[in-house]
């Protein structure tokens, strides 16, 4: 259905956002965005994470309600309650986290919901087929999902949206689970559909990947529009990287220059399997000395958290050797890697790193439990006492030491979990997002507690999405991006230019400096 | 062993088989749709005493049936109002319905037992059919409940795998959240699943009543509804699987109390083990499949589901 495209034609706007806000409690997500989209264009939609773009797509396909703003379709004004409303209006969304049925054959997932009565799946096969080859896209309607690779599946993902013949396609970050190959495929199919008249809208922070595919690009930085419908063609990588990273802030006193001593974790061309299956990590090598805080920068989902809990002894490394104080940990289980002496403050806070239903004193004493014990019982004093202590020494502001772990505050949540990791004077502490989500009191006092290990003689390793802490923190930064070490900074001399744009684009592997 | 005995096993069988089908079919619609009934006891019981009791007042067998199913569904809804509408823990919920149903079975039944039967399904008649040797006793001389499982497992087979309905059930039983974004109410889908699932179970009651042992005791279902939960497992929660284990399962039942006239050495008790320990040998291969291939189990039973915004 092709139709020779006049100008009046491409130049007609398929989505139109105007000052959307929408706050999420204790954040703005969006605070006045605006996005306009042509018809029969691919536009990026660019941010660092938390810009805002996910919630803004959210909003665009029905998940969400703004709390202000107008959003039209095609000249006209919508208000979605439901995803299902959105796609009846032409906006269909295909998420980070794909929602398919994995015991489902291919035409099953991309039929559910829009089915007749009766299904022939023979016929529904062949539909699906039809509409697959129409657009380039090669998957089996026939075939159960489950075999299917994370590739295939997000063309599944399409055609469901496509199925319910969509006009403005939204993907969230869909290159993330695709090699190289496969981006340059889907910028074909992407193409092929925007030329049959509909328009895409692709999230992304990768630079290079998004001046290949799209024909504009908007950015936002911190919920606001810092750049609308840029014409890629004419606009630099560089210059969008700035736009995306911002301009310097004042950079805070660094705190007195360390003094390295032995090497006290070190990693040998580690790797591990992520929760997709695929390598979440590769031949990752580097040591952290005694005394140093050595930071690990990058975008959210590209390797960070898995390296860390492989660290901890909580995920099972597939390659490679992990050696702490001199002596190989790589097959090491957890509770041995903590006695040993490494500490872990994982990203998850009340998921992996305190259980929430469980009292303060019992989350206090789950690490060192052993030593609160006569026989086989835990004694409620000794217990009790040395949650107090725990609580005294780290500043916890908490009510019922017997109450529930999740009445805490967040910042005090953090309290707990760093003192109770910090309190058995490890020599190694891997600390990932230690700060995140926590007031500027918060965030002093977690800092200085590292601060203080470092000062101590322990070798840190901080995982953190917030360059400003790392380049004010860290004593070596460290940049991952698609689970490989882009690059070695020194955070006195680097610029954040510099440090940005080896998190946003992911160009050969500079040597490590 | 002669060839009436033999028959006689053979006829057992079928019936006993067609009893399990029913509260096994209906334990797979609920399942499949996501909701474990561990309650097939209980409204068994409750089948059973209300198509009796509505055998004796108003004599009609099939009026009889239809009260059984109505009040099997109905009992069935407590659980679909706990676990699905309240998000309760389905296996004490499940658990909970089959002491109601036996403890609600025998209060109803109190006035009833010993009482001669009000209503019967008898045997249908094929004609010839009926006549043809071996097959025509064994097969064609069945209770109409019989032929009844026979249409209801083809019937929930289709619906299953080529219904705009199937489908959406089935999405309910392995991705809530999938089928709430697809635009169909999960809600709705697990609450009309488990109340067919509790009229089916009411009908295998009911037979049990109307025909099998036309007559009232405390106890009557006897277990068979926990045959029926393993039967969804042994067959992998496909309808015509499990209607080649309802025979089977249904054979362990007719060939118990023969043994002893069979002259065989075994004893009764390991029999009625039996089913179990096959479905446990089905569970074992299951997951050791399972690290091939995901599980034939739908991947959200037991999980209830409530719609969250950030």
């Amino acid at each position: 259905m092709t139709q020779p495209s006049s100008p009046a034609d491409s130049g007609q706007l398929s989505v139109e956002l105007t000052d959307i806000w929408k706050t999420f409690p204790g954040v703005v997500a969006n605070a006045g965005v605006g996005l306009a989209v042509r018809r029969r264009s691919i536009h990026a939609l660019l941010g660092e994470n938390g810009a805002g773009k996910s919630t803004l797509m959210n909003i665009l396909a029905g998940v969400y309600h703004p709390d202000s703003g107008e959003v039209k379709i095609h000249g006209l004004s919508h208000q979605f309650r439901n995803p299902a409303d959105a796609l009846s209006a032409g906006v269909g969304m295909v998420h980070q986290e794909f929602r398919l049925i994995p015991s489902f054959s291919v035409a099953e997932n991309i039929v559910l919901g829009s089915a007749p009565s009766i299904i022939n799946n023979r016929q529904v096969e062949n539909d699906v087929a039809d509409m697959a080859r129409k657009y380039g896209l090669k998957v089996d309607p026939a075939q159960p999902l489950w075999q299917l690779s994370m590739g295939e599946r997000q063309k599944v993902e399409i055609l469901k949206v496509l199925w319910r013949d969509a006009q403005v396609l939204i993907l969230d970050e869909p290159t993330t689970v695709l090699t190289p190959s496969e981006v340059d495929e889907l910028g074909e199919i992407l193409r092929r559909m925007a030329d049959d008249g509909r328009s895409i809208i692709f999230i992304s922070h990768k630079l290079h990947e998004v001046s290949g595919i799209c024909d504009e690009a908007t950015v936002l930085r911190q919920g606001e529009t810092v750049a609308g419908s840029l014409d890629m063609a004419t606009t630099a990588q560089d210059e969008l990287a700035r736009l995306m990273v911002g301009a310097a802030p004042a950079i805070a006193a660094r705190p007195a220059a360390a003094t390295p001593g032995k090497p006290l974790l070190e990693l040998q061309n580690l790797s591990a399997i992520g929760d997709r299956g695929v390598n979440a990590f590769s031949d990752v090598s580097f040591r952290i000395h005694a005394g140093e805080i050595v930071g690990i920068a990058g975008v959210a989902g590209n390797g960070q958290r898995e390296l860390a809990d492989v660290i901890a002894g909580l995920r099972l490394s597939n390659n490679g050797t992990l050696i702490m104080d001199g002596t190989d940990i790589t097959a090491v289980s957890a509770h041995r890697r903590f006695q040993s002496g490494l500490a872990y403050i994982p990203e998850d806070r009340l998921g992996v790193g305190l259980a929430p239903r469980l009292s303060i004193t019992d989350n206090a004493i789950l690490r060192v439990y052993r030593q609160q014990r006569r026989g086989p019982f835990i004694v409620a004093e000794k217990a009790l006492s040395y949650c107090a202590d725990l609580v005294k020494r780290f500043g916890v502001r908490s009510g019922d030491p017997d109450g529930p772990i999740a009445a805490l505050s967040g910042g005090n949540l953090q309290r707990l979990l760093v003192g109770r990791e910090l309190d058995g004077k490890p020599s190694v502490v891997v600390a990932s997002q230690p700060t995140r989500g926590l007031d500027v009191q918060g965030v002093k006092a977690i800092q200085d507690l590292l601060l203080d290990q470092r000062n101590s003689g322990a070798a840190v390793m901080m995982i953190s999405e917030d360059l400003d802490e790392l380049l004010t923190l860290t004593d070596r930064l460290l940049v991952m991006e698609g689970g490989v070490i882009r690059g070695e900074f020194d955070p006195r001399t680097v610029s954040r230019h510099e440090v940005g744009m080896a998190m946003l684009s992911d160009t050969q592997p500079s040597s490590q400096s | 062993m002669n060839e009436a005995s033999l028959i006689g096993l053979l006829f057992a069988t079928v019936s006993f088989g067609a009893l399990l089908y029913l509260a096994a079919l209906g334990e797979l619609l609920a399942e499949k749709a996501g909701v474990l009934n561990l309650g097939v006891e209980g409204m068994m019981a409750i089948g059973a005493v209300t198509a009796f009791i509505a055998g004796v007042e108003f004599q009609n067998p099939w009026l009889a049936l239809i009260i059984a199913m109505l009040s099997g569904a109905l009992l069935a809804s407590v659980h679909g109002f706990f676990t699905v509408g309240l998000g309760a823990e389905q296996v004490v919920s499940g658990l909970s319905l089959t002491i109601l149903g036996l403890g609600l079975a025998a209060y109803l039944g109190k006035g009833y037992v010993g009482l001669p039967p009000g209503a019967e399904l008898v045997p249908v008649e094929w004609g010839r059919l009926s006549d043809l040797p071996w097959v025509g006793p064994i097969l064609f001389n069945q209770a109409p409940i019989v032929y009844l499982a026979l249409l209801s497992g083809i019937a929930v087979s289709l619906i299953l795998s080529s219904t705009r309905l199937g489908l959406a059930l089935r999405a309910a039983g392995e991705s809530a959240s999938s089928t709430d974004s697809a635009g169909h109410s999960v809600l709705g889908l697990r609450l009309a699943a488990v109340a067919a699932g509790g009229a089916l179970a009411g009908a295998s009651g009911a037979y049990l009543t109307l025909s099998i042992t036309p007559q009232w005791a405390e106890g009557v279902t006897a277990g068979r509804g926990w045959i029926a939960v393993a039967l969804v497992i042994f067959g992998a929660w496909r309808p015509s699987r499990v209607g080649w284990g309802a025979l089977l399962f249904g054979g362990t039942l007719a060939l118990k109390p023969r043994l002893q006239t069979f002259g065989v050495d075994f004893s009764p008790i390991i029999l009625s083990m039996l089913p179990y320990i096959l479905t446990l040998l089905i569970l074992l291969i299951i997951s050791v499949q399972a690290r091939k291939r995901p599980s034939p189990a739908p991947a959200a039973l037991g999980l209830a589901y409530r719609r969250e915004e950030r």
